[in-house]
């Protein structure tokens, strides 16, 4: 048996199928089919969770998404561990394990729940109030009680072992929401031929079908008529059936995101399938078929455990053949909880009485009831409900006072009328309308192609919202280019029907009474907490929202909002729509960061590039860097050296023998074209029409304002052809640059650009016997300095495969750069190496490198520049062309704040203690002994200890920096002021003898 | 995530395939050189930044990489139209109603 509570002859689930499971440590058994709230209400669990600020004992309010209460932790092992389930939601499973959250020791017997007696201390706006001062008592005291009291559930502490997936998916009609209204647009949309995704959040297609027992369409029960439709629909290969699918966000273009469960329901998922998959959607009409949502009453103790909206009853009743209680009560201002006590009764549950808020209702529900010897109370009020852990007692009185009379109950049912969804349609853009008659917001204005049908369009009556729903889906696969619909519309026999309702407060919660009528049942807002915050000067709903609460927690107000904002306008004496609705935002229900992440994450997050020597930079043992997108090999060290030791050992074999280096991550860009050269001119600061094939040059390129931009060395190969080099850092945007100013603002130039990165490996040589090394491989470049000096580019072979052969230097070396196209990058860097251990030459990492370029003064873009940085801040100024007539940046060159005194200038510093080195970043100042705070003049930009210099270096922007020679500035730190002495930018080789050989 | 129409390519795509360029229609003078402090204000800093059309440059970067021209409402984030770089500002917009 799957519990006490369990009906046999009532709802859709076949008994024989069991489900043991677990809740809070307590073993019991469901059927499959079940949710856990089903399955804990079969075994009379009512009491599930406390809530947020009271600690109040809660049960399950609703059956379905909007569920504030029942949240649970949900847990397959350590690293599975969700919490704020919404137990009306999680569908059982054979061996499912729960917990409650939010409460300590037990859920019967939980500490926090001081805070309901202490209450009035934790009004709305408390956090406001009360830890206002002493203002120290906020980083130490308040902020971490408050983060420790704040959130529900606890997350995971594991990296979550499940994968996501994601999918794009394009179609003519969307249909979001599976009961009767979206079944019948999916079906007139599919008839025509277009394409279609249906989708429905819940396992079971049909949504208020799932209940409605008076329903009769094409001579069948609802609930059989929807599922005949789905399997018709499924059989279609233009139609895309998502069951367990939530249409979370409604974005620009008819965007809409889903997100399928696709495995939380199964016992054991196995490997092959994600937990989630992630549909994004564009579809060029969308059918919102999104139904509507039951309210609660709201009166003095509504949230205690028992007490839940009528419709969810009818779902536990008539789907999972569940009774909520043994005598149950029922508390109404329409119609649709006489259904509830009707089906509850002939299921053969005591209804202790109906109590109706509306003097003279009339109409065949209330008939029926009253046949059923239920007895029918109107004009009356539950003014509280008796019972702490579950409900026990109703007392009613009559709604303009008198008599009270207690009625002992176990549940009662409520409905205060139903709240269309308009959620995804305000989530569109389009605009809500307040239908004063009926008393609901419905779409107004449609701000994309789509179109609301049935309850989510405050259209009432199955047989109308039928109507309304296939003309809709045919309308909109017209729309979207399809033929005209072939099919037949649903023909409804018998429907149920009611409207109406009440919002706001129901008597006995007054603004006279002090009572917690819950509003917010997450959020533990009551009615006298929306009047208090009108009260103290909240205008606007939105401030009201903030400042209570209401609506703000995961169910984010589904049953609570329209209660909030009656509440308010009456207090504020205003019509509702003076008041306005807070707006609508994704996602509707909460989603996984799973989901949305997907597969990118780990090695998936960003692609990880390598370059072709890459691996065997990793054999020899090197430690690697990240720049940018790139896997750099920064040093590597021998034997127990550490990163200082081989550093140090690289910098020094490069000056004494030589080194070899993997530059292959430069950007490099080939300038191709009649008009290259005048290209050239116009994108770098520097003269090029004069240079000839076979030479090469520094480039500084900037932007507009004059500040550079990016730099490198360019060779010119033919008198049409540059090969242009650029920071690793700086291609994409170089390329972008060079794209812009050709596609847009030079367009006549006859130039072509191509992105060469990735076609060349780069294998620097650098040092005394780097020609030693290279030449025995080279064929066709006379390797002679009189033929290929310093600054020069020659094509031949190395190796026997093409290369482009730089003779240049980033060390102050003799140098070379041998390009190789990138297959070939690891097995000319194996050749040149076999020769480089004849001369001693070590491999060098990013480090030394840049080590060894400082000791050079050589600057690098982005390190000691930083976008404020002109050519003559850095010391570059001989690269400008001073008789050029245009390139970008000339006029940004001459702004008056570009060329002021006093600006920031690129200077070596010197620490007069060598042995000392500078922290990267750290500000510099004129006078130590100033006040805090101090007048700082510059900052460090570079700093390394040299092992060549046998002292520390560093470069640094200084106001007026090159006025300062030899002046002593200082550095202060947390451990004392540093004394540096203002030096040239070259600490080593300062008059370049060593370039040439 | 918006559609967006190249004109080159001729297609819809995803707003994914392309990155913003700024404010279109700001010439780069001929002269550059030879221009006053004020006309560099206007032309390098100065931007129009409207509630309503707004006339800009789009690069369809993940496709053709061709740079294009665009009017967008900045109210409704929707695009009105795209036209190809180099040609001239619409006099009339489709369907223009703000």
């Amino acid at each position: 048996m799957s519990g006490a509570f369990r009906i046999p002859s009532a709802g859709r689930l076949s008994q024989a199928k069991t489900a043991r499971f677990s809740f809070d440590g307590q073993s019991y058994t469901g059927i499959e089919g079940d949710t856990l709230a089903s399955a804990l209400l079969a075994n009379g669990v009512h009491l599930v969770g406390r809530s947020f600020k009271y600690h109040r004992p809660r049960g399950f309010l609703s059956a379905g998404a909007e569920e504030p209460n029942a949240l649970v932790e949900v847990k397959r092992d350590d690293a599975r561990k969700a919490p704020n389930i919404r137990a009306t939601v999680q569908e059982l499973y054979d061996g499912l394990v729960a917990q409650s959250q939010n409460r300590w020791p037990s859920l019967a017997f939980d500490v926090g729940a001081v805070n309901d007696i202490a209450s009035p201390l934790f009004s709305a706006g408390f956090y406001y109030k009360t830890f206002m001062w002493p203002k120290a008592a906020w980083k130490s005291l308040y902020e971490p009680k408050i983060r420790a009291a704040a959130g529900l559930g606890v997350s995971p502490d594991k990296p979550d072992p499940d994968h996501y997936s994601s999918r794009y998916a394009h179609c003519d009609v969307l249909v979001l929401g599976g009961g009767a209204a979206g079944i019948a647009a999916a079906l007139a949309a599919a008839e025509t031929g277009a394409r279609v995704i249906l989708a429905d959040e819940q396992a079971d297609f049909g949504g208020s079908l799932r209940f409605e027992t008076g329903a009769k369409i094409d001579g069948q029960d609802g609930y059989a008529w929807a599922q005949g439709a789905i399997a018709k629909l499924k059989a279609m290969d233009n139609v895309r059936v998502l069951s367990r699918t939530t249409a979370f966000g409604y974005y620009a273009q008819n965007f809409v995101g889903l997100v399928e469960r696709v495995s939380d329901h199964l016992q054991s998922p196995g490997h092959d399938l994600p937990r989630e998959r992630l549909w994004q959607v564009r579809a060029k009409r969308v059918v919102l078929a999104t139904g509507s949502i039951e309210r609660h009453m709201v009166f003095a103790d509504n949230d205690r455990p028992g007490i839940m909206l009528a419709s969810a009853a009818r779902i536990f009743l008539n789907h999972y053949g569940v009774a909520v209680g043994k005598n149950v009560g029922v508390y109404t201002a329409n119609d649709s909880a006489y259904a509830a006590a009707i089906d509850l009764k002939k299921a053969g549950v005591n209804i202790a009485a109906i109590v109706d808020l509306r003097d003279h209702p009339t109409g065949p529900v209330i008939d029926e009831a009253r046949a059923l010897g239920i007895e029918v109370n109107f004009g009356r009020a539950v003014i509280r409900a008796g019972g702490k852990l579950r409900v026990t007692s109703m007392t009613v009185q009559p709604k303009n006072g008198g008599g009270e009379r207690t009625i002992p109950v176990d549940a009662i049912l409520m409905s205060a009328g139903w709240t269309p969804s308009v959620h995804l349609f305000s989530q569109s853009r389009g605009k809500v309308a307040f239908n004063d008659e009926t008393k609901r917001f419905v779409p107004g204005i449609y701000a994309q192609d789509c179109v609301s049908v049935g309850a989510c369009n405050g259209t009432d009556g199955l047989a109308a919202s039928i109507d309304e729903a296939y003309a809709a889906g045919a309308k909109a696969a017209k729309d979207a280019g399809a033929k005209t619909a072939k099919g037949t519309k649903p023909k409804v026999d018998a429907s149920e029907s009611w409207s109406r309702g009440m919002l706001g407060a129901a008597p006995g919660a007054g603004p006279d009474k002090t009572v917690k009528a819950f509003v917010d049942f997450q959020n533990d807002v009551t009615a006298k907490d929306i009047r208090q915050a009108v009260h103290e000067g909240m205008r606007s709903i939105e401030h009201v929202k903030r400042f209570t609460t209401n609506g703000m927690a995961t169910d984010q107000g589904k049953t609570s909002n329209m209660h909030g904002l009656a509440i308010a306008a009456e207090t504020l004496g205003k019509p509702i729509p003076e008041v306005g609705l807070t707006t609508f935002r994704a996602p509707y229900t909460p989603v996984t960061f799973g989901a949305i992440v997907s597969h990118s994450r780990g090695p998936l997050f960003d692609p990880t590039r390598k370059t072709a020597i890459h691996p065997w930079a990793e054999a020899q043992g090197a430690v690697f860097e990240d720049v940018g997108q790139w896997k750099r090999a920064w040093y590597f060290p021998r034997g127990s050296e550490d990163m200082h030791a081989a550093v140090d050992r690289e910098c020094v074999a490069v000056r004494t023998n030589a080194g070899l280096f993997d530059a292959s991550t430069l950007g490099k860009i080939e300038v191709v074209g009649p008009d290259a050269a005048k290209f050239m001119e116009l994108l770098y600061t520097n003269p090029w029409e004069k240079l000839e094939p076979g030479r090469c040059r520094y480039g500084i390129m900037l932007r507009e304002d004059g500040f550079i931009y990016d730099d490198g060395v360019v060779g010119r190969l033919a008198p049409d052809r540059f090969h242009v080099t650029t920071t690793t850092g700086g291609a994409p945007r170089v390329m972008n640059h060079m794209e812009d100013y050709l596609q847009t603002e030079f367009p006549h130039l006859n130039v072509w650009l191509t992105s060469i990165t990735e076609q060349w490996a780069v294998i620097a040589v650098q040092g005394p016997k780097s020609r030693d090394i290279i030449a025995p491989l080279v064929e066709g470049i006379d390797m002679s300095d009189q033929a290929l000096p310093h600054m020069s580019v020659r094509e031949g072979k190395i190796c026997g495969v093409p290369t482009r052969l730089f003779r240049m230097s980033f060390t102050g070396e003799r140098g070379f750069e041998v390009n190789v196209p990138a297959d070939y990058g690891q097995a000319v860097w194996e050749a040149l190496w076999a020769e480089g251990q004849k001369h001693g030459a070590a491999a060098y990492g990013t480090e030394a490198m840049h080590v060894l370029r400082a000791e050079k003064g050589y600057i690098i873009v982005g390190q000691d520049t930083d976008g404020t940085v002109t050519p003559n801040d850095a010391g570059l100024d001989w690269a400008v062309g001073k008789k050029k007539a245009d390139f970008v940046g000339i006029r940004g060159l001459t702004r008056p704040d570009l060329v002021a005194k006093g600006r920031k200038q690129l200077v070596g510093l010197k620490t007069k203690d060598p042995k000392v080195v500078l922290e990267e970043g750290a500000q510099i100042v004129a006078d130590p002994k100033q006040a805090i705070p101090m007048k700082m003049i510059g900052h460090v930009t570079s700093s390394y200890w040299s092992q060549n210099c046998g002292r520390s270096i560093a470069l640094g922007l200084v106001a007026g920096g090159r006025d300062r020679m030899g002046e002593t500035l200082y550095v202060p730190m947390p451990n004392g002021v540093i004394e540096v002495e203002v030096a040239g930018m070259v600490f080593f080789d300062e008059t370049g003898g060593r370039l040439n050989g | 995530m918006l559609l967006i129409r190249c004109p080159y390519c001729e297609e819809e795509r995803p707003e994914l395939e392309f990155r913003n360029a700024g404010e279109a229609h700001i010439a780069r003078s001929a002269n550059m050189a030879g221009e006053s402090d004020d006309d560099f204000e206007k032309f390098f800093f100065i931007r129009s930044n409207p509630k309503g059309i707004i006339y800009e440059r789009w690069r369809h970067i993940h496709g053709c990489a061709r740079f294009f021209n665009a009017v967008r409402d900045t109210v409704t984030d929707k695009f009105v139209m795209t036209y190809k770089a180099g040609e001239p500002k619409p006099a009339k917009l489709p369907g223009a109603s703000k």
